[in-house]
């Protein structure tokens, strides 16, 4: 909502300066978005008569014209819009001014070889409105200004105000001027309007069907005969142009200003285009009419709208349409000033896709018993302007409005915000807001004024009388330092455990999007659902994704590109399994590219290379609190890895669910990916799949149990088959004696010479200890040959001699 | 015994001179081996008279003694020679790199939630979640949005089916109607978490993080909402003296509403939080609606209290010098690396947030 201090002032008496007004505002809760000096760099917008226009030399869009800027000379401007045409009255922007949407300055500049001593202007270069389509075409009776500044040297600078949805009072300067002057700034000034004094019948029937969901619930009118339409008188354009509204002709300039003073939407039909009466009713589907956006636009079932016996004249309370528009020949006119239901106008608007300032204010809520104030102050200015003749009002309507009745404990203001407020002081408050009241035993009984649908509870008369008192009367309880529950539940724990374990193995933190695209997601969605967006603000952005992998991939490329090669990036965050709230997962996702080394004076170069992956993940796990004696790995991985280079965890064997994979990513992606790389690792730990652990750091530990007695190391070189894994045979060993096996280490993997084909030697080293004595030769002896037979019998390996 | 003493001495010369290990060794042997001068003489003992036998075995103890020691003295002194030796030679430049090491980081928004789940903990906030994707009820209407309501126009929804019915939240505000469904009040939780409105420019991203707050009990009133949003800030911001504005405002799920602002100034192109006359606008807030309470049974007569929702990446960016909000999301290794906080950094109460 854009307001000046000037037009404030025809509603509010006051001394206090704009500083105050601004504060004031904000205070009160009409947040000051923006203030714009309109006057001082504006004046250099003049109203310009294009005389002659010739092709551009160099470029067949551009056209040079000879532009009358009322000097003596004709200035040249080099223009790309297809309305500029001669004889077209237009505004010019000289060398030196800014353009107020770009905010850049306007210099004598070659287009293209051409020299352009300025720019004809369109009316969103000047943020008058969003049209950029063409320059600015006024009319001719803009003849007379040329030359002279567009608009007008109001010193009022031009103050843009956000109004939260609540308050649709607010979008009309009255509505405004009340809160300030309830709040101290001023006095609200009595406007004594006059009403209009006719003895002629509104002779057009307006009739409001009663269907059923009916939008439209009163609909006010009066015939305004023999007018003519003209350009409107200077103080009208002003305090348009001083909004950055764009004047018309004086109906439609009228209407607006009434819509932006007292937030009454009007419309004006040409009577003496509509057929016989008007009818409100519900679309019919099909219907199509051509709207005043020059759209046509096709109905759906049960819409309001606006028609004659003809067929539809416009979208009630959302837009006009063509057939029935005012136009400057004009004679008749019917002024509609009526009620439709803010649900109504939304759902038929959004249906549509359209907005325009009616719909904005009736979806909203309008004051339904300022339809007469608005035909009064409309009709009489037309008849002042425009002359003609007013006939009585007419008022249909199928529905009553029922004020609203509050019952209000003065104590909740208390309980509420806080602080006392003296129960003179309240009503005083809601007196200047407009409320009515009653005091009863225990309350007092509040009429709510028709103009705030936003107030429908006690709580709202809080906000108003807190609001008004300002915020800054809320005086300050401070907190007390006390923890009743813990902060962070188990999970929790674990989620920034894990995020910074995985950060102290030299992964950088990464946070990418919850989406991703479709075609990069399909290589990493494995088995689940595919969950796309209706609405994606991208086709790169386009479905939930299934794992983090697809955007570390796309993000990691980006930094080979840049020319980095060795980087290990991760993600900690949730991946979708389903549409439904809570089908989701938490994964913490890690990637590795590159060298784990690279030439230096010390350390020989080498990739990183599974075995890196799958250390952060195992130390990482145990760092949580998990048992690596239990962990379980197979080489069951998700297409998306190397087969034969990936592995899946589990916490202990025969658990239901993975912990986690690892493992080089499958060299077919890589090349889809375009990825320039020596080698791409990845690892997946699923946060929601790990059982959570059961000890904490507060719990005791187990007892504190060494052994002193020597250790002796034996080491033993198996044969197996080749696809023995070293975890079977690991585990074979530990399990011969648990009490005397204390470590397991396999030193070497062998294949090749002197070992037959289809087999490979492991070769292993036992740490042997006792925690009850030294062992002797015999016991050593003893487990030798244990540890040998039990490993040839359960897997048919052969000890090599 | 003449013969010892002769021996002694020029056993004393052959010591002077440079001689490795194995020729002192040789020398030992020579001497205390099994025929050696030495060991020879102490056969003799027993040919001796008696009357001279005394005497000669206590001189040739003493001599015995002082050979050894002399031996022993110039072992010593070869060692300590070869470890000098060995520790020249080993000289290395020092001065060479290390081995390479590589540093991971934590991400500013990261860093940021554990700050303020730090801030909220010490004054008795415990951390909920919700799911990204949530129904349009509990989005919505629960909140006291219902459908045809303008407010949901400020929400650039992404949805998820034709129906409008599932969405990834516009905020984290379904977390409070989720906590108050599933317990019972007193409730004082904070949410952090992601939060998706299909809105993407120069300030706004399609994914970003905030942090909901929503407290709950018999007499929680706005100067408690004032008091701990007070105090938030300034243990946030690590400052004793911060401008702060609370202005009326407006959201469905609260009434009284309210937006804070915070002051600022601009140096050096640089934002300082604090003080100067400018105003930054950090989170939204206000009394918890009387009918959003009773969409979760909640009997508004008896209960009362605040929720507040912070943009996160909005505060780490005031608090951490950080311009661009879509760098956050682009993962640039550069960046991160920049902007990003050592995993040892953990904020803590006692520690502080920051070093």
């Amino acid at each position: 909502m854009k307001i000046t201090f000037d037009w404030l002032k025809d509603h509010v008496k006051t001394n206090l300066k704009e500083k105050n007004l601004l504060e004031q505002l904000t205070n009160v809760g009409l947040e000051v978005e923006g203030v714009q000096n309109l006057s001082s760099d504006k004046e250099l917008f003049k109203v310009a008569k294009i005389i002659k226009t010739t092709k551009h030399p160099n470029a067949d869009r551009l056209k040079v014209c000879n532009v009358n800027v009322g000097e003596k000379e004709l200035k040249k401007v080099v223009c790309g819009a297809a309305n500029a045409v001669e004889g077209l009255i237009t505004v010019y922007a000289p060398p030196g001014s800014i353009i107020p949407k770009t905010k850049t300055k306007l210099v004598v500049a070659k287009i293209r070889g051409a020299t352009s001593y300025g720019m004809l202007c369109s009316e969103s270069e000047l943020n008058l409105s969003d049209e950029s389509d063409g320059i600015i075409e006024l009319s001719s009776g803009y003849e007379k200004n040329i030359g002279k500044s567009y608009f007008s040297k109001s010193k009022s600078n031009l103050i843009d105000l956000s109004i939260t949805p609540n308050r649709p009072d607010c979008l009309g300067i009255r509505g405004i001027a009340r809160d300030l002057a309830a709040s101290g700034f001023g006095k609200l000034i009595d406007l004594k309007e006059k009403k209009i004094k006719s003895n002629i019948r509104q002779t057009l029937k307006v009739k409001i069907k009663k269907e059923k969901n009916q939008g439209c619930s009163i609909f006010g009118s009066c015939l305004i005969t023999d007018v003519k339409n003209k350009e409107s008188p200077l103080w009208l354009k002003e305090k348009l142009i001083s909004i950055g509204q764009k004047p018309i002709s004086a109906i439609v300039d009228i209407t607006n200003y009434v819509m932006f003073d007292i937030n009454r939407p009007l419309h004006a039909y040409d009577a003496d285009k509509i057929e016989k009466g008007i009818i409100v009713r519900n679309s019919k589907s099909g219907e199509k009419f051509n709207a005043l956006d020059n759209k046509n636009y096709k109905l759906e079932d049960g819409m309001c709208v606006i028609s004659d016996h003809k067929g539809v004249l416009g979208l009630g309370g959302i837009i006009g349409g063509i057939r029935s528009g005012t136009e400057l020949d004009t004679k008749n006119i019917l002024l509609e000033s009526a009620y439709f239901k803010p649900g109504s106008i939304r759902t038929t608007a959004k249906k549509l896709n359209l907005d325009t300032d009616a719909k904005f204010r009736f979806e909203r809520g309008i004051d339904p018993l300022s339809i007469e104030d608005g035909l009064n102050k409309a009709a009489i200015l037309i008849k002042e302007i425009c002359g003609g003749k007013i006939s009585k009002i007419d008022i249909q309507k199928i529905e009553t409005h029922k004020t609203k009745i509050i019952k209000f404990d003065i104590n909740l203001f208390e309980k509420i915000a806080g602080f006392k407020l003296s129960t003179k002081e309240t009503l005083k408050i809601l007196e200047n807001l407009g409320f009515k009241y009653k005091k009863k035993k225990f309350f007092f009984e509040l009429t709510v004024p028709s103009w705030r649908p936003d107030i429908a509870q006690e709580v709202d008369i809080v906000e108003e009388l807190v609001r008004i008192i300002g915020y800054d009367k809320i005086r300050i309880i401070d907190p007390i330092k006390e923890r009743k529950k813990s902060t962070l539940n188990k999970s929790q724990k674990l989620f920034h455990f894990l995020q910074r374990s995985v950060a102290s193995k030299g992964y950088l933190e990464a946070i990418t999007w919850s989406f991703t695209d479709s075609n990069y997601n399909d290589y990493f969605r494995d088995t689940k659902k595919e969950i796309k967006i209706v609405n994606p603000i991208s086709t790169e952005l386009n479905v939930l994704r299934s794992s983090i992998f697809s955007n570390l991939i796309i993000y990691m490329n980006k930094n080979l590109d840049r020319g980095f090669k060795d980087l290990s990036i991760y993600e900690i965050g949730p991946i979708f399994t389903g549409s439904k709230p809570g089908e989701q997962n938490i994964i913490v996702c890690g990637l590795s590219s590159g060298k784990k080394s690279r030439l230096s004076w010390i350390e020989k170069e080498r990739n990183v290379d599974v075995f890196d992956v799958k250390k952060d993940v195992v130390q990482t796990l145990i760092e949580a609190g998990y048992k690596s004696e239990e962990f379980f790995i197979d080489d069951k991985t998700p297409n998306y890895y190397h087969p034969g280079k990936s592995g899946r965890l589990f916490l202990k064997k025969g658990a239901d669910s993975v912990a986690a994979y690892f493992g080089e990513i499958h060299p077919s992606i890589i090349k889809k990916f375009d990825m320039k790389t020596e080698s791409l690792l990845g690892f997946e730990i699923f946060l929601d799949k790990l059982k959570l652990p059961e000890k904490t750091l507060n719990d005791q530990k187990n007892k504190f149990k060494v052994s002193d007695y020597q250790k002796s190391e034996r080491d033993f070189a198996f044969i197996v088959n080749k696809d023995v894994n070293a975890q079977d045979l690991i585990n074979i060993i530990a399990s011969v004696d648990h009490n005397l096996i204390s470590n397991i280490k396999v030193f070497d993997v062998y294949e090749g010479d002197n070992i037959p084909v289809n087999q490979k030697s492991i070769a292993i080293s036992v740490t042997i200890q006792s925690i009850e004595k030294t062992l002797n030769d015999n016991d050593l002896e003893k487990i030798n040959k244990l540890i040998i037979e039990t490993v040839e019998n359960k897997i048919g390996a052969k000890i090599r001699s | 015994m003449s013969d010892l003493k002769k021996i002694k001495n020029e056993l004393f010369l052959k010591l002077k001179s440079k001689l490795n290990l194995s020729e002192v060794n040789q020398i030992k042997s020579d001497l205390f081996g099994k025929n050696g001068l030495v060991s020879l003489q102490f056969k003799k003992i027993g040919t001796i008279a008696e009357t001279e036998r005394k005497k000669f075995a206590s001189e040739l103890n003493v001599i015995k003694n002082e050979l050894q020691d002399l031996i022993n003295l110039k072992i010593k002194e070869i060692e300590n020679e070869e470890i000098k030796e060995k520790l020249q030679k080993e000289k290395i430049d020092i001065t060479l790199p290390e081995r390479p090491f590589v540093r991971g980081k934590i991400h500013p928004v990261s860093q940021t939630i554990d700050e303020i789940s730090s801030i909220f903990s010490e004054i008795g906030f415990s951390v909920e979640e919700g799911p990204d994707v949530e129904s349009e009820y509990n989005n919505f209407t629960a909140l006291n949005t219902p459908d045809n309501h303008p407010a949901r126009d400020m929400h650039d929804t992404f949805y998820l089916d034709e129906k409008k019915e599932r969405l990834l939240r516009t905020h984290t505000s379904p977390v409070q109607i989720r906590t108050m469904l599933k317990d019972k009040p007193p409730f004082k939780i904070i949410a952090p978490g992601r939060t998706y409105r299909s809105d993407s420019d120069q300030t706004h991203a399609p994914m970003f993080h905030q942090v909901e707050g929503l407290h709950i009990d018999k007499d929680i009133n706005m100067g408690h909402l004032k008091g701990c949003l007070n105090h938030f800030v300034k243990e946030f911001f690590e400052l004793d003296k911060i401008k702060m504005r609370f202005r009326p405002s407006h959201f469905p799920f609260t009434e009284p509403s309210a937006e804070v602002d915070i002051g600022y100034e601009m140096k050096d192109d640089k934002i300082v939080i604090g003080e100067g006359d400018q105003w930054l606008e950090i989170l939204g807030c206000g009394m918890v609606h009387p009918n959003v309470l009773r969409n979760v049974k909640v009997d508004p007569t008896k209960f009362q209290g605040y929720a507040f929702g912070i943009g996160i990446d909005r505060l780490a960016m005031l608090k951490y010098g950080i311009n661009d909000l879509r760098a956050f999301f682009d993962c640039d290794y550069r960046w991160l690396n920049h902007f990003g906080f050592d995993p040892l950094d953990v904020p803590t109460n006692y520690r502080g947030l920051s070093r």
